[in-house]
């Protein structure tokens, strides 16, 4: 792709009012957040996570091994927006099957973290909503198996008003079916799975690696790519360098530490 | 009376007093007197058969605080050596004073006197209790009344006491202590002739003033009258005079009653009964407004309140609530009550409504930041939790944090919604832990100390592209036996599909009594 010509002075400085405008705009509406992913960044409409919107997450498949990966993204993202001290993170859920442990190796420390328990879906829904119009926590996650449009939209609008970002992880109702085929009025619907990571140089195993597929979003195109997980402040990366797996078959044996 | 000291009882067996072997029950010489002669009025000295002392350690010396009236009628009497009482009497029952618990007493008293009897009353010293009578004893039929009605009263709790009336606090405490009779009444203007009498010691006075007064032969309250006030200061200091005044009425002596606490506390007695939420909720707001105000003026916050409504049949309706924090703020509280209004039946209709004030705390004004509060700050989460735990119930709103244990499902516990925890040792742990965990079905591994090759759980077959481990957990052998050689080798393997599994097999593979060698799946890294 030929490299576009250096633009002239004047219409560089008119894009930089524009920068700052918007920039300006996005402070009024909430936080906002990028993933620091260049590859990423570019491809979403809004240049990273609205911090006053409704996005879903689900896992790739019914698997176990996926749910947990999607919900460390859910909590990475949570991490990044709560990344000021004195900031807390609500998760609110029904079956209470977090390992906290597990959790504050992605950024998200217990002392940053509330958990909601509820007996439904419909508890956690209204402990989530009024959460949002609080607007005293610096982000909501919440644990459902089904929400309709209506639910979504309620969702959206108190996140919007409360400015607070929520993440909406759905979680499997069947094995095969996706729960991101229903409605919603999410700005952005991600499904998140594990894939085979790349072999480290020493022996063990690798830094974890996830497909990051962004099936749909508001102004702009879906879009999937591979990258390495969260580090433990919560960050995604490009993945180091593009080894084709097959290429080392034998290493199987020698890699088990 | 018998002579101190030359006092001789002869000792009983020491065996005789044993229980026999027949099951017989000791002879006790506490109720043997009264029992057989039920004819006879209980009395202190029938009661207590056995003669008893309170003792009070300073120092190096074990002091009498206070006697029964036996060990009195025996000679014993506060101020004494402990040891000296013991040799008096053989049988002497000695126990430990407990001043803490007189005081107690004592503030219970005066704040019952508040609520029944005067307004003005106060506890006097570690031994008695002041009632300002002025304008209150004609609701008692009297003086001499009053006096007989409390000191049955008294009787009835078990106490002995000595009342005296006077016209000024000094002579009223200076004859309920000296004046030897239950009852002393002192006719106005007279306290000075009602006292002449009583020892110097009656007028309060301190130690080294009580020394000079004995120095110079003043044993009377009325010794001190005659002598001029300047020599008399001189002497036995200031206060002394200033006691003496103030027992004669020439000085004042105000009592400082003592204040009980009451709730905050706000009520509505309503015109028409209403049934209505939105009326209900009307009525809510003005008792929150009522009692916030009160809050403010006392400078307390609210922990928990309770709301109250008269049903017109005749029933309760009360609903509760709490807060995370000490709060005073009215419309966190109108909304907390306004997510309860729906538990509200109100039947035929609610006539009254109250809300008390439970729980409070201190709360201060908080001083407001250099930056008058446009910089960030840290977000307040109380009022959130405390909305929270209305839509849910108390316990589902948590933290979690650490628990000083190395097997990982009790590593954790739930914790207050507002705690602080801290956070875990820096190992691999995974996202998501099974409840319980799941067993593998063929495992291939190497023993003793390699992940395993290839397993199947829940069905399906994974190809363990590669491992890291062991990480060896011993078990907790203070919680059970069965824990005592029981050892976990954790692995963290990564399959075929990407999937990264926290697996143990029970057992280090050498020992037989650490384990069975069999595979567990624990939980699921992302």
């Amino acid at each position: 792709m030929p490299q576009p010509a250096a633009l002239p002075a004047v219409s560089r400085k008119k894009l930089a009012t524009l920068r700052a405008e918007l920039a300006g705009v996005r402070s009024l509406r909430g936080p906002f957040l990028s993933f620091d992913v260049p590859m990423l960044d570019d491809r979403m409409a809004a240049g990273g996570i609205d911090g006053a919107g409704l996005h879903e997450i689900a896992a790739a498949s019914s698997r176990l091994g996926d749910d947990a990966a999607a919900s460390l993204f859910a909590a990475g993202i949570a991490a990044r927006f709560a990344s000021k001290p004195g900031f807390t993170v609500l998760w609110a859920l029904s079956r209470f099957d977090l390992y906290a442990p597990g959790l504050e190796q992605v950024g998200l420390g217990p002392s940053q973290l509330l958990y909601a328990q509820g007996k439904n879906d419909q508890e956690v829904l209204a402990v989530t909503e009024d959460a949002l119009r609080d607007g005293s926590l610096a982000c909501v996650i919440a644990e459902v198996k089904a929400a309709d449009m209506t639910a979504t939209r309620r969702l959206q609008l108190a996140a919007s008003d409360g400015k607070t970002p929520l993440l909406l992880y759905r979680r499997h109702r069947s094995r095969d079916q996706c729960p991101l085929t229903t409605n919603s009025s999410a700005m952005t619907r991600w499904r998140i799975g594990c894939v085979p990571s790349l072999p480290p140089p020493h022996p063990g195993v690798g830094r974890p690696r996830w497909s990051v597929e962004l099936v749909r979003q508001r102004g702009g195109n879906p879009f999937s790519l591979d990258l390495d997980a969260c580090d433990d402040k919560g960050s995604l990366s490009n993945p180091s360098l593009s080894v084709d797996r097959t290429a080392a078959p034998a290493g199987a044996a020698s890699r088990a530490a | 009376m018998r002579e101190m000291g030359r006092r001789s009882e002869h000792a009983d067996h020491p065996f005789r007093t044993l229980p026999g072997d027949d099951g017989a029950r000791a002879p006790s010489a506490m109720t043997m007197s009264t029992s057989s002669r039920p004819d006879q009025r209980l009395t202190w000295a029938n009661l207590w058969g056995n003669p008893m002392v309170l003792i009070a350690r300073t120092g190096q010396k074990e002091v009498i605080t206070s006697a029964c009236p036996v060990a009195i009628s025996l000679g014993l009497h506060p101020g004494m050596a402990a040891a000296h009482a013991r040799a008096l009497v053989a049988d002497l029952d000695v126990r430990d004073a407990q001043p803490e618990a007189d005081q107690a007493w004592l503030d219970r008293l005066a704040l019952h006197a508040v609520g029944r009897w005067t307004p003005g009353a106060a506890v006097a010293g570690s031994d008695g209790l002041w009632l300002d009578l002025t304008g209150s004893s004609h609701l008692f039929g009297g003086e001499e009344r009053f006096c007989r009605r409390l000191l049955r009263f008294l009787e009835r709790l078990g106490f002995s006491a000595r009342i005296a009336i006077a016209g000024t606090p000094g002579a009223a405490h200076a004859l309920a202590r000296y004046g030897g009779e239950a009852i002393t009444l002192v006719e106005p203007g007279r306290e000075a002739q009602a006292i002449a009498g009583l020892p110097v010691a009656a007028l309060r006075l301190a130690p080294s003033a009580l020394e000079a007064a004995a120095r110079f032969g003043l044993e009377r309250v009325g010794d001190l009258y005659g002598i001029a006030r300047g020599p008399l200061a001189r002497r036995l200091g200031l206060a002394t005079v200033q006691r003496l005044d103030q027992a004669r009425g020439i000085v004042a002596e105000p009592i400082i009653p003592v204040v009980p606490f009451e709730q905050p506390h706000a009520e509505r007695r309503l015109l028409e009964p209403i049934g209505t939420a939105e009326a209900i909720n009307q009525v809510i707001g003005d008792l929150v407004d009522d009692l916030v105000a009160q809050l403010q003026e006392r400078r307390l916050g609210l922990r928990s309140a309770l709301l109250t409504c008269l049903v017109v049949d005749g029933g309760e309706q009360r609903v509760g609530i709490g807060t995370a924090r000490a709060s005073r703020d009215a419309k966190h509280l109108k909304r907390m009550l306004a997510m309860r209004v729906d538990r509200i039946d109100p039947g035929l209709g609610i006539e009254a409504m109250t809300l008390s004030a439970q729980r409070v705390e201190d709360l201060q004004p908080d001083a407001m930041r250099a930056d008058l509060g446009t910089g960030d700050s840290t977000p307040d989460l109380a009022p959130l939790v405390d909305q929270l735990t209305g839509r849910i119930d108390s316990q589902g709103l948590f933290r979690v944090g650490l628990k000083e244990s190395d097997v990982p499902e009790r590593a954790t516990r739930r914790l207050e919604p507002l705690a602080t925890p801290t956070g875990w040792p820096g190992w691999k742990r995974p996202a998501r832990l099974l409840a319980r965990p799941e067993p593998l079905d063929r495992v291939v591994a190497l023993l003793p100390d390699r992940p395993p090759r290839r397993f199947v759980w829940r069905g399906t077959a994974y190809r363990v592209i590669s491992g890291e481990g062991p990480e060896r957990i011993h078990g907790e052998w203070w919680r059970s036996a069965r824990e005592m050689w029981a050892v976990r080798d954790y692995f963290m393997v990564e399959a075929h599909t990407g999937e990264r599994f926290w697996l143990f097999r029970r057992g280090d593979g050498v020992q037989a009594d650490t384990g069975d060698l069999s595979w567990y799946l624990h939980g699921l890294f992302g």
